[in-house]
């Protein structure tokens, strides 16, 4: 049976300390939780996640991305994810935007279609002080897909519920909600319902399962059906303690379950929004215990101050720079080169060696006009060469911090250093590629390249 | 094959220059005009009618030479508009000299001009192809900071050393156009200052580069043989060069930003027009590229001046200040005037043309023997660099 393969999360680098946001809207709050960067969308973290998750894998048919806050609309931003997480153009890629409910669907479309890779990322925010905004975690997670599972599917049972309980217009910052007591007295009960259906039909008891989720927005409702529990099944998600990842945060929460999960045992997941989703997956021999979702690996957190998180997020508009607007990329070229802006995929030249970044025609080096090879640069590190801080630059977060990257095997290519706010940096500091938004321009394309960050995994 | 001396040498016989600065009252047409009637004015009352080409370098004021015959009615004639960044206004002057020394002309005028500050923007708004977004946009002030600690890697020399060598360039060159009256800063600035003012890009402070103006200059130029028909102390010129690089430089891992290749070469084709060999002392003043100042400090070694990872002490020791061994940018410089594209090349070689006339001012050069402008376009690592040798003597 059809299960899951391989799975990865990414978290951004950026935490946003509660206290901080206490100190400008008032109120209490502690701990922090993490944030995408001014750099980042729900798109570019779906990517870090695929990447991820397919790496060692044998790819997949389909792809189901997953959001609340797609970058896009109309235009697909599944097919950025895919071209950006290297997957060929055979792929079949679509976008599950809009309702909290898509990551479950996602997840379900996925499983039923056999080979696939279910990416779920989302950007969580609200009106500043609103819950949303303290209670949220920006995340993403992927899931690949196929017939050699870690963790294979069992059963699943839906409901579908049709009541108001949270909205959003399209466009609005804020979402709404209704009163919290309405939300508890639907929600807890199709919980109880769909966990009972889903363990029936896997002829299974709850104290037979060694690891539940339970992904809803409605925090009431939450704590409540943890009640029907034990604390030792639920811990492996609570250990991570994020706040609530939106469409991402079933996938997430299941990867943090599978990460604590041993083969045999059984994996609970549960979604509640619109209705509710469960799902059972028992872990296979082929399951190695820990890390594999890559979060006990993650980057360390960077603080980003309440200021600059209200700017990225475009609710504390700065006073710009006097400099023209920002020049959007062109549709025409960007697909010409889509294999190099989404892929970074360089020229090999077969004359002299010298790996061409961006391609060209004529080799840089020893002006060979033919005989390149494609060469993806995604997984390859480099060193600082030199770099400079940017105060003029287009960046939303300034200084722009500029490196020029000598990538180990050769190749030279300039461009920002991102999840380095306030980091001390130097040359020969080991970077690697990371794909990111260069600008957002008045008519609202959205400038995807390939940066580098901070090279944390094997320092010297 | 190779790069040589004119075989009919050329002369400038007129020349004006228009005060920079922010223009606010008069258009690019005005600037163009005050340089074009001031340069024939000066050239023993010629006409526009009297000159039989023109050469136009601008490179946002304006597309084709109707740029310059609408605003000076000129009709008929042959006009050319030349752009090449930064380098424009040496690449008009360039241009213009081949066509009188092939033969094709008698008279020709090469105009630089830009109006910038109408733009209302800091920096330069340079025109771009639509592209894919993934070249690297940083800021020109960025792009040059990124000498800074490459040359103190290649060299072994302290930062603060070269800060120390940046901030006498900056020092020195407001101290030379607080002289000039065309400049568009004309104050002392203490060194104090210089060095407390808070970082644009990497180590750079805004005096640490060249500031946004408006401005424009024209030149006359005839056979040298024909000259004196026109004024009695011709600027003659010995070499014209141009260096375009493959502009690979940035993604060029064997490029380290501590040099501008582009610079040396195109001083060396020059030299050996001029059959200069020693430039350090043969040249008597130059004219340089200081659009930031760490371009002036490693332009003193790419022309030859200094010894390579030297310039930093030969800039603090004074030998490119105004009373030193080899005066550099003694009329302020892009530093005191600001940078309108186009018109910065001619303006340099507006400076040599009152040094050699002895009509300088309290910046006057005694009995200058060559005089050395160097004009620059791009960043390091992708740079057109130009050359132009010229002294009171006919080649």
């Amino acid at each position: 049976m059809a299960g899951i393969e391989s799975y990865a999360v990414y978290l951004p680098v950026p935490r946003l300390d509660r206290a901080d946001v206490a100190r400008v809207i008032g109120g209490r709050g502690k701990g922090e939780r993490p944030v995408a960067s001014y750099d980042e969308d729900a798109t570019t973290m779906g990517v870090e996640a695929a990447r991820a998750a397919l790496r060692g894998t044998g790819g997949a048919d389909s792809l189901w991305f997953a959001t609340t806050r797609p970058a896009y609309l109309e235009k697909s931003n599944a097919a950025t994810v895919a071209a950006a997480s290297g997957l060929p153009a055979e792929i079949a890629a679509y976008d599950v935007s809009g309702a909290l409910r898509g990551g479950a669907g996602a997840l379900r479309a996925g499983l039923s279609a056999g080979t696939s890779v279910v990416v779920a990322s989302d950007v969580r925010y609200g009106l500043p002080g609103s819950a949303d905004e303290a209670d949220g975690a920006d995340a993403a997670a992927a899931l690949v897909v196929g017939p050699d599972p870690v963790a294979e599917l069992v059963g699943t049972a839906s409901l579908t519920s049709e009541f108001l309980d949270r909205w959003r217009i399209p466009g609005d910052v804020r979402t709404r909600t209704w009163e919290e007591r309405f939300g508890v007295e639907e929600y807890v009960p199709l919980v109880e319902r769909v966990v009972d259906d889903v363990l029936g039909r896997c002829e299974l008891k709850r104290e037979q399962v060694d690891h539940v989720v339970i992904s809803t927005p409605h925090s009431r409702a939450r704590a409540t059906a943890r009640r029907g529990f034990e604390a030792a099944q639920l811990a492996a998600v609570d250990t991570a303690g994020l706040g609530y990842a939106g469409a991402a945060d079933l996938a997430v929460g299941l990867a943090l379950a599978l990460d604590a999960a041993s083969p045999g045992d059984l994996v609970l997941a549960v979604s509640a929004t619109d209705g509710a989703d469960a799902f059972v997956f028992r872990v296979t021999e082929k399951h190695a215990t820990g890390r594999r979702s890559g979060l006990a690996d993650a980057a360390p957190g960077q603080p980003v101050s309440y200021g600059d998180f209200l700017n990225w997020r475009g609710l504390l508009p700065r006073e710009p720079a006097r400099r023209p607007d920002v020049k959007p990329p062109v549709p025409p070229a960007s697909r010409r080169t889509a294999a190099w802006k989404f892929g970074f995929v360089a020229a090999q030249c077969g004359s002299c060696g010298y790996r061409n970044l961006p391609p060209r025609r004529v080799c840089l080096r020893c002006s060979a006009t033919e005989g390149f090879e494609p060469v993806s640069m995604v997984d390859v590190p480099g060193r600082i060469a030199t770099f400079t801080d940017d105060w003029l630059s287009e960046s939303v977060q300034l200084p722009a911090r500029v490196v020029a990257v000598d990538f180990d095997g050769g190749g030279r290519f300039e461009c920002e250093m991102t999840d380095a706010v306030g980091r001390e940096i130097a040359i020969g500091d080991r970077v690697t590629p990371a794909f990111r938004l260069a600008s957002v321009a008045g008519n609202g394309v959205r400038n995807y390249v390939w940066k580098v960050r901070p090279h944390l995994e094997e320092e010297d | 094959m190779g790069s040589h001396a004119l075989t009919t040498p050329v002369a400038v016989v007129g020349m004006a220059c228009t005060s920079f600065g922010e223009h606010w009252d008069r258009n690019v047409d005005d600037l163009l005009v005050e340089a074009t009637h001031g340069a024939l004015g000066s050239a023993g009352g010629l006409g526009v009618g009297d000159v039989d080409a023109f050469w136009l370098g601008s490179m946002i004021s304006g597309v084709s030479g109707l740029t310059l015959t609408r605003p000076l009615n000129i009709a008929h004639k042959p006009v050319t508009r030349v752009e090449n960044m930064c380098a424009t206004g040496s690449e008009a002057f360039r241009n213009a000299c081949y066509a009188v020394s092939s033969g094709a002309y008698d008279v020709v005028m090469a105009v630089g001009g830009e109006k910038l500050k109408d733009a209302g923007y800091s920096g330069l708004e340079m025109p771009s192809v639509p592209n894919d977004g993934t070249p690297p946009v940083l800021s020109a002030p960025a792009m040059y900071s990124m000498i800074v600690p490459a040359y103190a890697r290649r060299y072994g020399v302290p930062e603060e050393q070269i800060k120390e060598a940046m901030t006498h360039i900056a020092w020195k060159n407001h101290s030379n156009g607080a002289r000039n009256p065309r400049a568009q800063f004309r104050k002392e600035v203490p060194k104090e200052t210089i060095a407390a003012a808070p970082t644009l890009a990497g180590r750079l402070s805004v005096f640490d580069c060249s500031g946004v103006a408006d401005g424009a200059a024209a030149a006359v130029i005839v056979r040298a043989e024909d000259a004196l028909k026109y004024t009695d102390t011709p600027l003659y010129v010995h070499a014209l060069a141009l260096d375009a690089g493959s502009g690979t430089g940035r993604n060029d891992s064997d490029y380290d930003y501590s040099d501008l290749a582009e610079a040396a070469t195109s001083a060396r084709t020059a030299y050996a027009q001029a059959g200069i060999t020693d430039p350090a002392t043969q040249i008597s003043l130059a004219e340089v590229h200081d659009c930031f100042t760490p371009t002036e400090l490693v332009l003193m070694e790419e022309l030859g001046f200094s010894e390579r990872g030297k310039a930093w002490q030969d800039v603090l020791d004074g030998r490119y200040d105004r009373d030193g061994a080899l005066p550099v940018n003694i009329d302020g410089g892009l530093k005191s005037f600001g940078h309108p594209i186009g018109a910065s090349g001619l303006r340099m070689i507006y400076e040599m043309w009152l040094q050699f006339r002895g009509e300088a001012g309290d910046r006057q050069v005694a009995d200058p023997r060559f005089g050395l402008v160097q004009n620059q376009g791009g960043s390091p690592g992708d740079l057109v660099s130009a050359v132009t040798i010229v002294s009171d003597r006919r080649p």
